[in-house]
């Protein structure tokens, strides 16, 4: 199976679901994302519960605390490196391995451009005096936030790994359903900002 | 790798070996089986040590700290350590076998899951040795727990992150190999219940784990490391710990109960004789139960003070689950209603189920009303009623499912005489211990106390319930006792050992060659084996493919590896409080172990070998003499 050389024409429609292996991988890579909204959830509502609770007086609020265009970078860098990311599967159905790396290396700059500015935001936030342990809102606003964030490093060491292991080895029904698991939960990542730029910053911002 | 040197005799060191890297399901549910063995007869000896202290009034056994430590790791380690890995033993022998699979989806999450679970799990007992033991209850509310001196909370939460983390990883790993590793033709309302009841219990464990995770997160945080989710003075709140534990812990009662009903559904048809009676009515029941399990945590904290309309919709919604469960307990006794009962050691375990889980489901009506749960709270009726569920219900099925798989898991049997003794000490002595502590807990006795004052009127009732828990211990000794006999016994070598077996497990010869099956088989209805047996085939299966080479994936000690890094992580995080300066470097290498291990299981590609046709006859050869699986 392994060894089969692949064109175009003989590439199946489907390589992510072709092997019992890769079907394994594209219902499992679903089934860990329910878990993983649950997870998710409850960050979620505990942040909730918890947004603009302190000690007796507190200097920061959400309203006063939160810079919209920052986190506005941040989404579209997010979002748009979603988007490269169907760009390399869509390569990937065509067997055309360079435009799946291609696009794998934009998705992953791209990550990595909104991990930093998670990190300034985070470091202008602790030296502003807003810390981990000031208050309850605190812990719980960096807890929320940086769940997502942990959840981009490991989604951008993994797809950085599958990167440079497959570099020499090419495209295969092995190695397919792997891009194809980590480009679901990338988008997965993507759709979970898209709840925290609403919940956390622009409810934040409406106070 | 090739099969006849598997079937070799091997050395210890090499045997050793074999399992630390095992990734065949029925080697995993051996690991499993033998841990949750140990942590079930820890925590057993437990509970001993509390009811001896409670045996008389004003008693000085225990300390009242030490008497704390004891509640909080016995019931902790019941319900983690060893209700859960015994249930995934069965799970992982049994599911694979019943749907005509080779292995489950992802053979190594399913070893990773192991030692994840085994290494939490070692992790929290180490707390015994190291300044004590968790003392805030199972529950660890965080207003108790937050402020427990030493590093007993410390230990509950780091170890049932990592165990936690495994038995999530176990979920999902039953889930898809149920979903995509089904025989041709084995669709899924011609699944066995068992299979049905795990993949229910699988997706509950799917929702209701990751709560518990950020629950135990936020614990972590606010001990180790200053976060301030429940301080109050910072704006912290504890209900969440309520909640967050809650909606976890009470579909983990459905984990646990889900897969023992589908175990006593797979003992009672082929005990009676009977097809399983209402088939489509239980699998909706399972759904409708791990549907409501998530519907209904409030009625832990009817006293907490949520006010009159929460509790009123989930008292009405923790009422309702009685109706699917009610559905269950009747389609059984129609099962063995008109069947030609044998009553072997598993079908006696089956009958005693019945009544005491309809006890125990009764109990819990009662306490979801919710006016009359506050008279209930935190008595001993509430123990009484919990044990008789998970006595009653999971540790019943356990016991009863040790002697109808044994024969699968390890082709000896245990004995029928000792288990009718073993079954009517161990039951007698359950009803005597809990039967009267609804009675102690009516009369006002406050679970979780350490002593009490004499003539209250709880004297006798104490003693009578202490006794019982003695009897409850000769019971697991005497089970004990039958494991280690069947190991001197003689191997069965035989296929269908109880004669009436029903679905496909049953088809296969013992001992089950390491890729089951060796072709894969074609499921023609409901209870395929019961199906081919009755058309008079011999084989006992018909066959979907013809004889060919076997992809089996390949071992590995990398789950090990992954596992040891989250436990050495674990330590640094435990004494980071105390600003000790290699907490953080100790953390570090814990979880850099981790990620290269990882890292390592990424960049190298796993495909697995093949056995190939002439290896797979001999290795039939070898394990059923001349003619193979015949």
């Amino acid at each position: 199976m392994e060894e089969t050389k692949f064109t175009p024409q003989t590439w199946p429609d489907h390589p992510e679901q072709a092997t019992m292996e890769g079907k394994n991988k594209f219902v499992g890579i679903w089934i860990f994302i329910c878990s993983d909204i649950v997870l998710f959830a409850s960050v979620f509502a505990t942040y909730l519960s918890l947004k603009d609770k302190g000690p007796a007086g507190m200097e920061f609020s959400a309203a006063e605390l939160y810079e919209l265009p920052l986190a506005f970078v941040m989404t579209m860098l997010l979002l748009t490196s979603s988007l490269t990311s169907v760009f390399a599967m869509y390569h990937m159905k065509n067997y055309n391995f360079k435009g799946v790396q291609t696009w794998m290396i934009i998705t992953v700059l791209l990550g990595l451009g909104f991990l930093g500015l998670e990190i300034y935001e985070f470091y202008h936030y602790v030296h502003i005096g807003f810390g981990y342990t000031q208050s309850a809102f605190s812990s719980a606003f960096f807890t929320l936030v940086g769940t997502h964030g942990l959840h981009v490093v490991i989604g951008l060491v993994w797809i950085t790994c599958l990167i440079v292991r497959n570099a020499r080895r090419g495209l295969n029904l092995y190695n397919a359903p792997k891009y194809y698991a980590a480009s679901i939960y990338w988008h997965f990542i993507d759709v979970v900002w898209v709840f925290i730029f609403t919940v956390v910053y622009l409810m934040g911002v409406l106070g | 790798m090739s099969s006849v040197a598997v079937a070799k005799k091997k050395g210890f060191g090499a045997t050793v070996w074999d399992y630390l890297t095992t990734v065949d399901h029925k080697k995993l549910a051996v690991l499993y089986l033998v841990a949750g063995t140990l942590f079930f007869a820890i925590a057993g000896f437990e509970a001993l040590l509390m009811r001896i202290q409670l045996m008389i009034p004003n008693n000085n056994f225990v300390s009242a700290g030490f008497f704390n430590e004891l509640l909080t790791m016995h019931g902790t380690t019941m319900l983690f350590l060893a209700a859960t890995p015994l249930l995934f033993a069965f799970m992982n022998a049994i599911v694979p076998l019943q749907i005509g699979a080779r292995d489950v989806a992802f053979p190594f999450l399913n070893s990773l899951g192991f030692w994840l679970f085994f290494l939490g799990a070692l992790f929290l007992h180490l707390s015994f040795f190291m300044g004590g033991a968790p003392d805030a209850g199972w529950t660890s509310y965080a207003s108790l727990s937050l402020y427990s001196p030493g590093h007993g909370i410390d230990f509950y939460v780091l170890g049932l992150q990592i165990s936690g983390a495994g038995t999530l990883i176990s979920g999902i790993n039953f889930i898809v190999t149920i979903i995509t590793m089904r025989a041709p033709g084995m669709t899924f309302m011609r699944m066995p219940l068992f299979t049905w009841t795990s993949l229910i219990s699988s997706t509950l464990i799917l929702f209701a784990f990751p709560p518990l995770t950020v629950g135990l997160f936020l614990m972590l945080v606010d001990r180790m490391f200053g976060a301030n989710f429940f301080n109050h003075t910072m704006g912290g709140n504890t209900i969440i710990w309520e909640h967050l534990f809650w909606i976890f812990g009470h579909p983990e009662v459905y984990i646990l109960v889900l897969p023992a009903f589908g175990l006593f559904s797979e003992i009672i048809p082929v005990f009676a004789r009977k097809r399983l009676f209402g088939y489509s009515s239980m699998v909706f029941a399972t759904i409708l139960i791990g549907f409501l399990g998530f519907m209904v945590w409030a009625h832990h904290m009817f006293t907490t003070g949520l006010g009159p309309t929460a509790n009123a919709i989930f008292a009405v919604a923790t009422m309702a689950i009685a109706v699917p469960t009610g559905m269950k307990v009747f389609n059984w006794i129609l099962t063995i209603w008109g069947g030609s009962i044998k009553v072997t050691v598993p079908m006696l375990y089956a009958l005693g189920f019945i009544p005491s889980f309809v006890a125990g489901g009764v109990t819990g009506v009662m306490q979801a009303t919710a006016p009359l749960d506050y008279q209930l709270h935190d008595s001993y009726f509430i123990v009484a009623h919990f044990h008789y569920v998970i006595v009653g219900g999971i540790v019943t099925a356990i016991f009863g499912s040790f002697h109808f798989y044994w024969p699968i898991m390890f082709n000896r049997a245990l004995s029928e005489k000792l288990g009718k003794w073993t079954f009517w000490i161990f039951f007698i002595g359950f009803h005597l211990t809990f039967f009267i502590q609804h009675f102690l807990g009516l009369m006002g006795m406050p679970r979780r106390v350490f002593t009490y004052q004499a003539d209250q009127g709880w004297d006798l009732f104490n003693f009578i319930s202490s006794i019982g828990a003695l009897m409850m211990g000769v019971g697991v000794i005497l089970l004990v006792t039958n494991i280690f006999m069947s190991i001197k016994s003689k191997p069965l070598n035989c296929r269908d050992y109880w004669g009436d077996g029903r679905s496909l497990e049953w088809a296969l010869k013992t001992p089950v060659p390491f890729y089951n099956f060796k072709q894969t088989p074609l499921v023609r209805g409901f209870d395929p084996y019961w199906l081919e047996k009755h058309e008079g085939n011999k084989e006992g299966m018909t066959y979907a493919e013809p004889l060919g080479d076997i992809h089996m994936p390949n071992n590995s000690i990398i789950p090990l590896v992954i596992s040891i890094g989250m436990f050495v992580a674990a330590f640094g995080a435990l004494y980071h409080p105390d600003g000790v300066s290699w907490s953080i470097p100790v953390i570090v290498i814990g979880l850099g172990i981790t990620v290269a291990a990882m890292i390592t299981r990424s960049l190298k590609d796993d495909l697995g070998f093949h056995v190939h046709v002439d290896e797979i006859l001999a290795t039939e050869e070898e394990l059923y003499g001349k003619g193979g699986n015949k």
